[in-house]
């Protein structure tokens, strides 16, 4: 399949190309006259239209703090506030939405569950497992947890393919780690990451689970219920909600039995100068005043993926992925990372050429208005493993379609030619 | 683009100057660019009364732009005072370049010129404040 072959669109796909109307950023064209390819969506997603409506109109109308004031305007914010914390509940089929805990993005999240469960429950010589395809946000929580307490953290190795290493995840079972901490797809490789069979395992051996899904619940449907984890975090902002806004989901009696991370206002019931007793959860999770019309803006989001629908969502990326893949895949002595397999390959590539460092890679491509990243991807790491210093990564979203990924393919070649001299 | 990856810089580019490890050598200096992970390695010799530079050979792996840098800021250098290496300005730099370097690339641009400072102080030296974006 290449992109001069005239595509077929396949079965649950919709047009990028038409929704790109929904996205006020595109209206935007670049200094150099191009009109913007916006192939980063897995550093941040930009906004729908809806999204910043639904928080002006939260700004505008229906402010005030929440779980508060005992007046009309007050009922109403938290009335919203608290539908945010149901949607998002039912987008990742949590069984309640009281164990949605607002934070501000996957990386607090994570440092939660590090600070709270990790510090009450790791004990000198435990182990905590990861992997080497984390984002620094699944690494450094638990470099310093594990420092802290005198435990030791292991890596499960990853394939040349970049997969994870299952064989290496079972041999580091064998040794009883009380966590395995798994990012659900790698924000540096694009690879899926086989969640629910990792979190059997590692039940089986007795470990509990977090999974990083702010590079999944973006693209994909993820049920928490059906990967039977324990932890699951996410960021608001890259899936085309607010920056500021993220999610921890844990399994009820974990979130009751933790003690506080952050304390202060709210997340008390009572306060004396003795002491305090913790409000319930989540609240007793949410020190201070929230980020309301983030939350709110959040569930905007939801509602317009929720309205596509995340199958489709899936199948529009894994239909954008085999048609870029192919299409870097021709341009001679371009190396791409992460598996063939479109199955397990999301809609992230990672790729290198000898001849064009990443950064002047990003530099050309911007100037034919395409938007990528260039660098270690928080993710040194992977770099490490394949003795790079850093990759491009193009990644796609909803408003992208074939027309990107051609003027992907044509500013890449562009480059090599100007690089050849 | 056709600006900033003028023949001159791709010259460079791909023709460094004054590349290699000098051996035996007076300075020596590494350090690297944390935006991107590109590594420069700067070794120098110095007349006997140690007051200037006899020669000057850099090594690294990196961009376009930090390479090139690397090499034209090189070539300026043989018999230049430590005093006058010190006192160069970043900004002249980024002329050397001729051609104007966006704000994501500045530290690109002076990566060659913060390990050389970085040789002459015998010790890691900050990023000048022309790398940072206004």
């Amino acid at each position: 399949m290449t992109v001069g072959a005239q595509p077929q669109a396949t079965p649950g796909a919709f047009s990028g190309t038409a929704r790109r109307a929904d996205f006020p950023v595109f209206e935007r064209t670049t200094s150099t006259g191009n009109r913007l390819v916006y192939l980063d969506a897995a550093a941040s997603a930009p906004k729908p239209a809806v999204v910043i409506e639904a928080m002006r109109d939260a700004y505008s109308h229906h402010y005030a703090n929440v779980h508060r004031g005992i007046y009309e305007l007050s009922e109403d914010a938290t009335g919203r506030f608290e539908a945010a914390r149901r949607k998002v509940a039912a987008f990742l089929n949590a069984p309640s939405e009281r164990e949605i805990v607002f934070v501000r993005n996957a990386t607090e999240a994570i440092n939660l569950v590090a600070y709270s469960w990790g510090r009450t429950n790791l004990r000198a010589g435990d182990t905590v497992v990861t992997t080497q395809l984390e984002h620094h946000a699944n690494i450094v929580p638990w470099q310093q947890l594990t420092r802290e307490v005198g435990a030791e953290l292991r890596y499960v190795a990853i394939t040349d393919d970049g997969r994870l290493d299952l064989e290496d995840l079972d041999r580091l079972l064998a040794t009883r780690p009380k966590l395995v901490a798994v990012a659900a797809v790698s924000n540096a490789l694009g690879t899926i990451n086989p969640v629910r069979e990792i979190t059997q395992r590692a039940h089986a051996a007795g470990a509990l689970v977090l999974v990083d899904a702010a590079q999944a619940a973006p693209h994909m449907p993820i049920d928490v219920q059906d990967i039977g984890c324990d932890f699951l975090a996410i960021s608001g902002h890259k899936m085309l909600g607010p920056s500021g806004i993220g999610v921890l989901w844990a399994r009820r009696e974990l979130l009751e039995a933790m003690p506080p991370f952050l304390t202060g206002g709210n997340m008390i019931i009572r306060v004396t100068m003795e002491g305090a007793e913790w409000n319930e959860v989540p609240q007793k999770f949410e020190a201070g005043t929230p980020a309301i019309v983030e939350a709110i803006g959040l569930g905007a989001a939801i509602d317009y993926l929720t309205d596509i629908g995340m199958p489709n969502v899936r199948e529009h990326e894994r239909y954008l992925f085999q048609h870029a893949w192919a299409a870097l895949g021709e341009i001679p002595d371009v190396r791409r990372f992460g598996p063939d397999d479109p199955d397990i390959h999301a809609g992230v590539i990672s790729f290198v050429l000898d001849a064009v460092h990443p950064h002047d890679m990003a530099t050309i491509l911007d100037h034919h208005g395409v938007a990528v990243r260039a660098g270690h991807h928080c993710a040194q790491p992977v770099m490490q493993r394949y003795d790079i210093p850093a990759t491009t990564r193009a990644s796609f979203y909803v408003y992208n379609d074939l027309d990107d990924v051609e003027a992907l393919a044509d500013a890449v070649r562009a480059a090599v030619t100007l690089f050849a001299g | 683009m056709d600006n900033l990856y003028r023949d001159f810089i791709l010259e460079h580019y791909r023709n460094p100057h004054n590349q290699g490890v000098l051996d035996p050598h007076d300075l020596h200096f590494a350090d690297s660019n944390p935006t991107c992970g590109d590594e420069l390695s700067m070794t120098l010799r110095l007349d006997g009364g140690r007051v200037e530079i006899e020669d000057v050979a850099f090594e690294g792996r990196g961009c376009a732009i930090s390479q090139a840098s690397a090499s034209i800021l090189t070539d300026t250098l043989r018999g230049m005072t430590l005093d006058a290496v010190r006192a160069i300005d970043p900004k002249a730099v980024l002329d050397d370049l001729g051609v104007p370097i966006g704000p994501a690339r500045l530290k690109c641009a002076l990566l060659g010129y913060k390990v050389l400072q970085g040789a002459v102080a015998g010790e890691s030296v900050e990023w000048p404040a022309e790398a940072e974006a206004v």
